[in-house]
C-alpha cells in the first residue's frame, strides 16, 4: 500500500477544505487535488454568500428557506433547505472570525447586498441577505479556508489526480491516483472518502466554469453504480461576458445593474413584474433567450449566439470600482468596455450543475434507498437537495460550507469506530494498462470531440429544450463515446503528462453529458432551469420527484426519490 | 490573423538542454493567448505542459513569461502583444523557480516562503460569541489590495533582488504578512517579525518596484512592503 489515512478528501475547494478541518480533529486526514489548492475554482465565485444576518434590514432563517424552495421551483428537500438557511449564520460568522475580510456597513459590521430571488416575508420584495467580499467573496472563502488549513497541518497531496475509487461492498477502502508529477499510479488507503470535486460545466461550449471542472467526482462514483441524481437540471446564468462566458455576477443587478434590448428597454418588467432584474436565474434567462429568438437582440440575428446589454453606468464609477472592481477588469481586459461608462454586452451562460451524487444532510451518499456508510459527498458535486431545479444565487457558497463543514463533522464521528474495507490491487492494476494502452495506442487527438460534445449541449440541451432535439443530442453523445474509445494520447512521457489527465476527464465530461440529456429528454414536463417547447407546464402529478440515472453499456436507465415538501406547499411560480 | 507562437520547451528528464520550438496558429486578436496555447495543446501537440483553470484571471495558474514579461495567459489578449499579421510571441516560464517541464515551474519553495509568515489571523482573544468582529470600514480598506493576491508568482519572477539573493523571502510572502499585519483583527506581528526582520526577510527589498509593475491583480507591491517596514520600525521602537 502506498498511502494509509483514516480520511480522503478529494478535492480543495470550499467544501473540501472545510470538511478536511472537521474531520482533521478525529481522523488522520488527506487532502488530493489535481489543481493546487488555491487554484480550485471557489476562488472564481463573485457576488456573495447568502445568510439571514439581518445587519441592514430585517431577515429571517425562514425566509431564507422559503426562498430556496420557491427558487428551486419545489424541488428541494426542504428539511435541507431549513437547515442551509438556520447553519448559514453560523457558517458566515465562523468565517469571519477566521478571518474573512467581508466588506462592512458603516457601523462595522459585515454588509450585505441584494440578489435574485431573495425576498423579504415570503416573496413581498428584495432583501439585502448576501454577505460580500466586494466581488471576490469565493477568491476571499478559499483563501480563509485555506489558510486555516495550513494553520491546522491538513496534508495535501497538489496535482494528484484521481482516477478510482475501491469499494467493498457499499464502503470505501481507497481510491486510485495518478500523480501528475511522476505519472505513477499510486493506491490510497482509507476508511472514509469525500468527494469535493466541483462542477462540470465544461460539457458546454459556452460556460463560466474553469477547464479542471471536469465532473470527476460524480463520473467516478456513476461508473462505479452509483446512481446520480437530477442531472437535467443545469443552471445556465443569465449574464456571462459575450461569446466568453466569463461571468458577470448578479450583484451587478444587486446593486442596481438593469438588462436592456436592441430597443433600449428594461425588458424584465415583462416577465417578473415584482422582482424585475432580480428574479431567479432561470427566469431571466429565458427572458433573455426570449427576447434574442424575437429579434431584440442587440444584433437582431435571432439566434443563440446574440446578447443583450447589462448596464450598470448609472452606478457611478465611484459604486463601480468599490462594489465590483473586478468585473470591472474583465469588461475592460476582455471587451474593452468600461462598465462606469458603458453597457456590458452579455449572454447566457452554463454556470452550476444543480445535479449530482446524492447525498443526505450530513453528506453521506444516499440514494433514497440505502446510504453508502463511509462514502460521502459534499460542494457542487454533491445533491443533498437544496436547489432543487434551480440555484438561488449565493447558495452554493452557502451549500459549500453548510455541507461541508456538517459532513466532516459528521466523518469526525464516524471515523472512530469506522471498519477497514478490503483493497483491490487488481483495480490498480488495471488502471496501469489502461494507461498505457492510452499511451501506445495510435488514435485521434482529443480536440474534435470536445468541441462537438459541447456544441451539441449548448445547442440542444441548453435553456430551451426540444424532445426531438435531445433526442439528437442523446445519440450523437453516444455516438461521441463510441469514438471515445480511439483516442489516443500521443506524448509519452512519464513525467507531467497532462494528457493523459484531459483524455481522462474528457471521458467523464461525456459520461455525465450522456447522463444530462438523457435525464433532460426523461423528464416530460418544465420546472425551474429544464424548460422544454413540448411540454411547457410544470407537472407535480407526475414529476414531483428526483430522477436518479443510471449509466450501462451506453444507456441510461432511471429510478426516481421522492422530495420532502413537509413544510411549504408547492405553488405556482411568480415573481 | 495567423501568428506564431515560440515557446520554451524543457523537460529535464529527456532532454540535455532547453530548446524553443515554434507553432504557426491561426487566432483572432481579440484571442486570449491560453486559447492559442490550449489550440496547440489539443490539436498539435499534446506534450506542450502548462497549467491552467479558471481562464480569467483569477486562480493565478498560467503565470509565465510573454515577450519577456511577467503576465497571466489567460488576461493576455493576442493584440495587446502583437501588432500584426505574422508576428512572433514569446513564451517562456517563470523566472527564479526550477523547471519541471516546460512552461511548468515547481512551486513548493514559493509555496514554503508564503506559508513561512503565517498567512492566517492570529487573534488576540476567543472571537465574539454568535457574532462578528466590529471592523470599521477604513479599517477594512487598510488591507484590501493586499487581499487580491492570487498567490501566481508573477511578482517573485520579475523581482530583481533574487537574481541575487536567492534566499530573499520574495514579493508575494510579503503582501501575505502585510495582509494580516494591517487586519484590526490580527495580533500576530510579534510572531512574524521574527520571519520578516532578517538580512533575507523584508529589508532585502530595495524598492525596485518590478513586483508592482507585473502583477496582475494591480497590487501595490512596494507600497504595502514599505508600509510593512514602516509598522516594524515602529513596533521595535526605531
Ligand atoms: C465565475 C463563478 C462565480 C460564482 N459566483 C458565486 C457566488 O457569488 N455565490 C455563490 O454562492 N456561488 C457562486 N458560484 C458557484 C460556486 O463558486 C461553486 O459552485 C463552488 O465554488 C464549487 O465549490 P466546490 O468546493 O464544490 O468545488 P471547487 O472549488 O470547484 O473545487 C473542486 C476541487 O476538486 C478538485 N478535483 C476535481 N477533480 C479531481 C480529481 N479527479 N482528483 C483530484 N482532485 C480533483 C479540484 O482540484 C479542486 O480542488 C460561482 C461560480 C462561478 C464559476
Ligand atoms: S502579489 Fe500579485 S504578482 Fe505577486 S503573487 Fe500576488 S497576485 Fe501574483
Ligand atoms: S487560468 Fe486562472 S489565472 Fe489564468
Amino acid at each position: 500500500m502506498d498511502y494509509d489515512y483514516d480520511v480522503l478528501i478529494v478535492g480543495a475547494g470550499g467544501a473540501g477544505l472545510y470538511a478536511a478541518l472537521e474531520a482533521s480533529r478525529t481522523g488522520k486526514t488527506a487532502v488530493l487535488t489535481k489543481v493546487y489548492p488555491q487554484r480550485s475554482h471557489t476562488g472564481a465565485a463573485q457576488g456573495g454568500i447568502g445568510a439571514a444576518l439581518g445587519n441592514v434590514e430585517e431577515d429571517k432563517p425562514e425566509w431564507h428557506a422559503f426562498d430556496t424552495v420557491k427558487g428551486g421551483d419545489y424541488l428541494v428537500d426542504q428539511n435541507a433547505a431549513v437547515i442551509l438557511a438556520e447553519d448559514a449564520v453560523r457558517a458566515v460568522y465562523d468565517l469571519e472570525n477566521r478571518g474573512l475580510p467581508f466588506s462592512r456597513t458603516p457601523e462595522g459590521k459585515i454588509d450585505q447586498r441584494r440578489f435574485g430571488g431573495h425576498t423579504r416575508n415570503f416573496g413581498e420584495g428584495p432583501v439585502r441577505r448576501a454577505c460580500y467580499a466586494a466581488d471576490r467573496t469565493g477568491h476571499m472563502i478559499l483563501q480563509t479556508l485555506y489558510q486555516q488549513c495550513i494553520k491546522s497541518d491538513v496534508a495535501f497531496y497538489d496535482e494528484f489526480f484521481v482516477l478510482d475509487v475501491m469499494l467493498d461492498g457499499d464502503t470505501p477502502s481507497g481510491l486510485i491516483v495518478f500523480e501528475l508529477a511522476t505519472g505513477q499510479i499510486h493506491m490510497f488507503k482509507a476508511k472514509v472518502i469525500l468527494f469535493a470535486t466541483g462542477g462540470f460545466g465544461r460539457m458546454f461550449k459556452i460556460t463560466s466554469n474553469a477547464y479542471s471542472n471536469t465532473g470527476d467526482g460524480p463520473a467516478i462514483l456513476a461508473r462505479n453504480g452509483i446512481p446520480l441524481m437530477d442531472m437535467e437540471f443545469f443552471q445556465i446564468h443569465p449574464t456571462g461576458i459575450r461569446d466568453m462566458g466569463i461571468l458577470i455576477t448578479e450583484g451587478v443587478r444587486g446593486e442596481g445593474g438593469i438588462l436592456y434590448n436592441s430597443e433600449g428597454e428594461a425588458f424584465m418588467k415583462r416577465y417578473a413584474p415584482t422582482m424585475l432584474d432580480l428574479a431567479p436565474r432561470d427566469m431571466i434567462s429565458r427572458a433573455i433567450m426570449t427576447e434574442i429568438f424575437e429579434g431584440r437582440g442587440i444584433r437582431g440575428t435571432r439566434k443563440i449566439d446574440d446578447y443583450v446589454y447589462l448596464d450598470a453606468s448609472h452606478l457611478g464609477r465611484a459604486k463601480v470600482e468599490e462594489k465590483i472592481p473586478d468585473i470591472a477588469d474583465f469588461c475592460r481586459t476582455y471587451l474593452d468596455v468600461d462598465p462606469a461608462e458603458a453597457p456590458m454586452p452579455v449572454q447566457p451562460t452554463a454556470h452550476y450543475a444543480m445535479g449530482g451524487i446524492p447525498t443526505n444532510v450530513n453528506g453521506q451518499v444516499w440514494t433514497g434507498e440505502k446510504v453508502y456508510p463511509g462514502l460521502y459527498a459534499a460542494g457542487e458535486c454533491a445533491c443533498v437537495s437544496v436547489h432543487g431545479a434551480n440555484r438561488l444565487g449565493t447558495n452554493s457558497l452557502v451549500d459549500l460550507v453548510v455541507f461541508g463543514r456538517r459532513a466532516g463533522q459528521h466523518i469526525a464521528e464516524y471515523v472512530r469506530n469506522a471498519p477497514q474495507g478490503r483493497v483491490d490491487k487488481d483495480r490498480a492494476r488495471w488502471w496501469k494498462d489502461r494507461i498505457a494502452r492510452l499511451k501506445s495506442a495510435k488514435g485521434s487527438h482529443p480536440g474534435e470531440i470536445f468541441d462537438s460534445m459541447q456544441e451539441t449541449m449548448m445547442e440542444k440541451v441548453g435553456v430551451y429544450r426540444t424532445g426531438s432535439e435531445m433526442e439528437k443530442a442523446v445519440s450523437s453523445l453516444q455516438k461521441l463515446r463510441l469514438d471515445y474509445e480511439h483516442v489516443s494520447v500521443h506524448a509519452g512521457a512519464e513525467n507531467f503528462n497532462a494528457e493523459v489527465q484531459t483524455v481522462l476527464e474528457l471521458g467523464n465530461l461525456l459520461d455525465l453529458a450522456l447522463h444530462t440529456a438523457a435525464s433532460a429528454l426523461n423528464r416530460q414536463e418544465s420546472r425551474g432551469a429544464h424548460t422544454r417547447d413540448d411540454f411547457p407546464d410544470r407537472n407535480d402529478g407526475d414529476w414531483l420527484k428526483h430522477s436518479l440515472s443510471t449509466l450501462k453499456d451506453n444507456q441510461i436507465s432511471f429510478q426516481y426519490r421522492d422530495v420532502d415538501v413537509h413544510k411549504w406547499e408547492p405553488k405556482p411560480r411568480v415573481y | 490573423m495567423q501568428i506564431e507562437l515560440k515557446i520554451f520547451r524543457y523537460n529535464p528528464q529527456t532532454d540535455k538542454e532547453s530548446r524553443f520550438d515554434t507553432y504557426k496558429v491561426d487566432v483572432d486578436p481579440s484571442d486570449r493567448v491560453l486559447d492559442s496555447l490550449m489550440h496547440v495543446y489539443r490539436n498539435e501537440d499534446g506534450s506542450l505542459a502548462f497549467r491552467k483553470s479558471c481562464a480569467h484571471g483569477v486562480c493565478g495558474s498560467d503565470a509565465m513569461r510573454i515577450n519577456g514579461k511577467e503576465r497571466l495567459a489567460c488576461k493576455t489578449l493576442i493584440k495587446d502583444v502583437t501588432q500584426s499579421e505574422g508576428d512572433t510571441i514569446l513564451i517562456e516560464p517563470l523566472r527564479h523557480l526550477p523547471v519541471q517541464k516546460d512552461l511548468m515551474v515547481d512551486q513548493s519553495e514559493f509555496l514554503s516562503r508564503f506559508k513561512k509568515v503565517s498567512p492566517f489571523l492570529i487573534p488576540e482573544e476567543k472571537p465574539p460569541e454568535n457574532g462578528e468582529y466590529i471592523q470599521s470600514q477604513l479599517q477594512r480598506d487598510a488591507i484590501d489590495d493586499a487581499t487580491k493576491c492570487i498567490n501566481c508568482g508573477a511578482c517573485y519572477s520579475a523581482c530583481p533582488v533574487l537574481d541575487t539573493n536567492p534566499d530573499f523571502l520574495g514579493p508575494a510572502a510579503l503582501v501575505h504578512a502585510s495582509r494580516f499585519i494591517f487586519d484590526s483583527r490580527d495580533q500576530g506581528l510579534d510572531a512574524r517579525i521574527a520571519i520578516l526582520d532578517q538580512p533575507n526577510g523584508i529589508w532585502a527589498c530595495d524598492n525596485h518596484f518590478e513586483c508592482t509593475k507585473v502583477c496582475p491583480r494591480g497590487i501595490k507591491i512596494t507600497k504595502l512592503i514599505n508600509l510593512t517596514k514602516r509598522e516594524i520600525k515602529k513596533r521595535k521602537g526605531e
